[in-house]
């Protein structure tokens, strides 16, 4: 029996992510070769029959790729979207127990964050070898830009240019999964709540989880503060890895702090809204939704050497002190491969 | 000498098929049917004794039907026939409080199972994603069947405390769902367009019928070799749904409304008495709720038989078909496909296997 062919729809190709696909046929194996048996066998002719539905009221979904390499890839990415969209359509997709729709996230989330990774922010990653390419592992980030794109730009990095095609998984604050529609893309996208219980959940489960421990402090402090870590909450991240025994891996995001230079902090307004913050930009408010547009700074985001924590004994979770040199140990990491990056960096914009 | 076995709440479906099932156990000897109305449905070979378990009597059925094992199934979330909410809380708290007054006093009864349901954990934003049997709630449900449940567990809780000889059960149900079923979710599947919260897309856990049926009786016997059947387990059939996926493969549009439109439209419905649209249903259609089975698994030893996705393809069949069948939106993709000007006339995908 042939094994099920995964029909190229977005751009990975073009980055040469061949080795990609194993890992992600991997876990979707029986749900794309459903996909592809019905494909073959639906996308048959119907002559004579009503054409009525295709008002359908779907809009996102619908991405029939519209590059034309050759004529044969132009008509089996055709057939590739249809048959997306006819799972989608009908309901025929599955999520994980966080509602993370690999599918969705693959083929439609990813193809519209790339543009922005790629052409806005130029993005440029480093050390992303030192991801491993099986088993939980946490990546500890720190958090810029007043809005979280840096954590969204994370997860196209590791997406696109791990060569196992790892997804990361991100913790994200609660204010997340309160505002309607972005927790439902939050979810989609993989995105889970910043607790222990999910932490340790998708740890277990092997996968790669993302963290930004400054949270609120390092997304909204103010430009003149930029590049300055926060305090890394109370280091329940390390404590988390450590039960699992999961590397962690610092990472440290360049560009992001400019993007929008946050110059003052309307708190009333902010407590009004019930948001941690009320940004106030040189452009923002005062342009409306023009200043809402964030700066083309480049970016570079690093993945630092892992920190092994399956050396300690299982009581070490609960030993305070270990915890504090632990994360300061990460912390000092990013901030120091931060002041490196920010050396060689030319300009905010090139 | 086998077993007496006391079930009530046997006018519902669910508990008229639990008598029915349990009969058939050979280590069953008798099966007490207890419900405060004449169940519709047959018992088999039951004896149905119609009594309020509101009331002390219960004590006094109980005492002479010698049961050794009670299985308590009347704590829910809607009325029976024309019964108002306040008449529910009475049945799932003071019914519950009486039941368990009765069994403590009994020195027959070895065994006891709880029907409880996963809306203890409430349903918040700030949840973990997956709540396992020791997750703490972060926010109480205020009020309606999800409280209910909380008392409920706390009476319950307190018995086994105090009667430590007797083997206790609470078995937290997911949303139930079947051909037959009639929660208030079933409902909500069954109207022709569903109205959603706008923005929000809740991941929901379904269990079937069958398994709830299987599941109890595991509860109500001798746990197996390596199994533990005393303790509080979740029990969801495997895998998750999204609400759009449900409407989706239901075929039914939604219909998103903004979430205090909701709250709203739900509370003029309450206070019409149309149906029992209450807000911890809203909340659960809002935020969602997943559980972890695997103390289900691994100490209950009990494997659904239907996943979570597979409960609902049953629960589907049995309804009619929606307004946009999902078969008619993929003979629509087809019918795109087989268009000429997309080349679908010639399909080349094959040449390339």
């Amino acid at each position: 029996m042939a094994d099920a062919k995964v029909i190229p729809f977005d751009d990975d190709r073009s980055r040469g992510s061949a080795v990609q696909r194993p890992q992600r046929r991997r876990s979707t194996g029986s749900r794309r070769k459903s996909g592809e048996s019905a494909l073959v066998r639906e996308v048959q002719p119907l002559p004579g029959r009503a054409f009525a539905q295709d008002d359908v009221p779907v809009t996102r979904e619908e991405q029939p790729p519209q590059k034309p390499q050759d004529d044969g890839g132009l008509e089996r990415r055709i057939a590739g979207g249809l048959a997306f969209l006819r799972r989608r359509l009908t309901g025929d997709y599955e999520v994980d127990d966080f509602g993370y729709d690999e599918e969705l996230t693959d083929q439609v989330l990813m193809s519209l964050l790339r543009p922005v990774y790629e052409n806005y922010f130029r993005v440029e990653v480093k050390g992303v070898e030192n991801i491993p390419s099986e088993g939980g592992a946490l990546i500890v980030a720190n958090h810029s830009g007043t809005l979280p794109l840096d954590g969204l730009m994370m997860q196209v990095a590791v997406h696109d240019h791990h060569p196992a095609g790892r997804h990361l998984r991100l913790l994200a604050a609660d204010l997340v999964f309160m505002l309607p529609v972005v927790n439902e893309l939050a979810r989609k996208l993989g995105h889970t709540l910043a607790c222990a219980e999910d932490a340790e959940r998708l740890l277990g489960q092997g996968e790669l989880v993302g963290v930004m421990p400054e949270g609120f402090k390092g997304i909204g402090k103010p430009f003149s503060e930029r590049y300055k870590l926060q305090r890394f909450g109370r280091g329940g991240f390390v404590s988390t890895a450590l039960r699992q025994g999961t590397p962690i891996i610092p990472c440290s995001i360049v560009g992001a702090e400019e993007i929008y230079p946050m110059i003052g902090n309307a708190k009333t307004l902010a407590r009004l809204l019930g948001f941690p913050y009320f940004p106030l930009t040189p452009t923002f408010p005062w342009l409306g939704p023009l200043g809402a547009i964030p700066l083309p700074t480049k970016w570079t985001i690093q993945f630092g050497e892992p920190i092994p924590t399956d050396g300690y004994p299982p009581e070490a979770a609960e030993d305070p002190m270990l915890m504090f040199n632990l994360t300061d140990q990460v912390r000092e990491q990013i901030q120091h491969t931060l002041y490196k990056l920010l050396v060689q960096r030319r300009s905010v914009f090139f | 000498m086998g077993k007496v076995v006391l079930v009530t709440g046997v006018a519902r479906q669910l508990g008229g098929r639990f008598v029915r099932r349990i009969q058939r156990d050979p280590q069953v000897d008798r099966v007490v049917a207890v419900d405060a109305v004449p169940p519709e449905h047959h018992l088999g070979g039951a004896d149905f004794i119609q009594a309020d378990i509101r009331q002390p009597t219960i004590a006094r059925v109980l005492a002479e039907s010698g049961a050794d094992t009670v299985v308590h199934m009347d704590v829910t979330g809607t009325a029976l026939g024309s019964g108002s909410r306040t008449t529910v809380k009475e049945t799932n708290v003071i019914g519950t409080m009486q039941l368990l007054g009765a069994c403590q006093k009994s020195p027959n009864v070895k065994r006891l199972v709880v029907k409880s349901s996963t809306n203890v954990y409430g349903s918040a934003p700030r949840d973990p994603a997956v709540f396992t049997e020791t997750t703490p709630p972060k926010s109480l449900p205020s009020g309606g069947f999800a409280k209910d449940a909380v008392e409920v567990e706390g009476y319950v809780r307190g018995f086994a405390r105090r009667r430590p000889d007797v083997a206790v059960c609470v078995l937290r149900f997911a949303n139930i769902l079947g051909p037959t079923a009639d929660t208030p979710l079933a409902s909500y599947f069954s109207l022709p367009v569903l109205p959603t919260v706008f923005g929000y897309d809740p991941r929901l856990q379904f269990v079937h019928e069958d398994d709830v049926i299987d599941v109890l009786r595991i509860g109500s016997h001798e746990p197996e070799r390596g199994t533990l059947n005393s303790g509080t387990f979740n029990i969801a059939g495997d895998g998750v749904l999204l609400l759009s996926q449900c409407s989706r493969r239901l075929g039914r549009p939604t219909v998103p409304l903004l979430l205090p439109a909701v709250t709203w439209a739900g509370s003029l419905v309450r206070t019409l008495g149309m149906s029992d649209f209450s807000p911890e249903q809203i909340r659960l259609l809002t935020h969602g709720r997943v559980v972890s089975t695997d103390q289900m698994r691994e100490t209950l030893g009990f494997k659904p038989k239907y996943t979570t996705a597979e409960t609902f393809a049953d629960f589907a069949k049995s309804r009619g078909p929606g307004l946009l069948p999902p078969e008619a939106l993929a003979g629509a993709v087809d019918r795109i496909a087989a268009l000429p000007a997309l080349g679908g006339g010639h399909l080349p995908t094959q040449s390339a296997n």
